[in-house]
């Protein structure tokens, strides 16, 4: 159970898209975390590896970032089913690679474009998105 | 230089996860489950981020050049196919399993659940996988 945050989450995806704008002034470049992510790992075609490391590493210091700021911890419910999660990474990273973009790179850079082929892409991981919760919680009962 | 900028704006792009409340991967699921105790938040997420892009790009694309890179490189594929349309499903299944996609699995690193353990790391591999299998359809196409 989670509480419906329609302001925060409104204010939070404001940053997020900040975030583009900013990456895009600076960079020139799309902000797909999966496409950041996997040029972190070799072969190399260019050498912008410190800028990628970079913004991931800013990822990750976000929690302590809002702690320091606000004085809360981020609260989170993973899953503890290690091998659910091994194979849901699997998929996750696969899928958005093999895909060109992910939540980020095709759902808000390529929207925000108004690109067919990023609105493809979203529709397409938001069904079957909705189709495995809809089989893991209400057919198979986890 | 590079990496320092890269960092604040991983950082901005970080905290706009924590602020909507998608590094929870609950939340995410949530959303994904309309049959259940549906949290519509990540639409305004969605919403927050693509309106501020698609303003914000629009600004920033009328420049010239990016600040740190000699033109801007925006995603030239328009077409809509097989490889686009796998990976894309095949990622959303692993959102769904996960609840987590590359951004909040990075944001997630450093909060200790030791779901998130099982997801990075194959996350990684996928990506690498994932690499190697779209270099092979676009040899196969070409």
């Amino acid at each position: 159970m989670t509480t419906f945050t329609p302001i925060a989450s409104t204010l939070g995806g404001v940053l997020i898209g900040c975030a583009a704008v900013l990456l895009m002034a600076w960079d020139g470049r799309i902000a797909g975390i999966s496409g950041i992510a996997s040029r972190l790992l070799p072969p190399y075609q260019d050498n912008a590896f410190a800028a990628r490391l970079g913004f991931v590493l800013g990822l990750a210091a976000a929690p302590l970032a809002y702690w320091l700021a606000t004085g809360r911890e981020v609260a989170q419910t993973v899953s503890p089913n290690l091998p659910l999660m091994a194979a849901a990474g699997l998929l996750v990273g696969f899928g958005a690679v093999y895909g060109s973009g992910c939540t980020s790179g095709h759902g808000v850079c390529g929207l925000s474009r108004l690109s067919p082929r990023s609105l493809a892409a979203t529709l397409t991981f938001m069904a079957t998105g909705f189709a495995t919760v809809f089989i893991v919680r209400h057919l198979i009962g986890a | 230089m590079p990496f320092l900028v890269n960092l604040g704006i991983g950082l901005v792009f970080g905290i706009g996860l924590v602020i909507s409340g998608m590094a929870d991967p609950a939340k995410v699921q949530n959303f994904l489950d309309l049959a259940g105790r549906w949290d519509p938040s990540l639409a305004f997420v969605m919403g927050g981020a693509v309106v501020t892009t698609f303003v914000g790009y629009a600004i920033v694309l009328r420049r010239p050049r990016p600040v740190n890179a000699p033109r801007f490189r925006l995603p030239a594929d328009n077409r809509i196919d097989a490889r686009l349309l796998a990976g894309a499903a095949l990622f959303g299944i692993g959102w769904g399993l996960g609840g987590f996609c590359p951004g909040p699995a990075f944001t997630a690193a450093t909060l200790g659940a030791a779901g998130t353990y099982a997801f990075l790391p194959t996350m990684l591999l996928g990506m690498g996988l994932g690499r190697i299998a779209a270099q092979r359809a676009r040899a196969a196409a070409a």
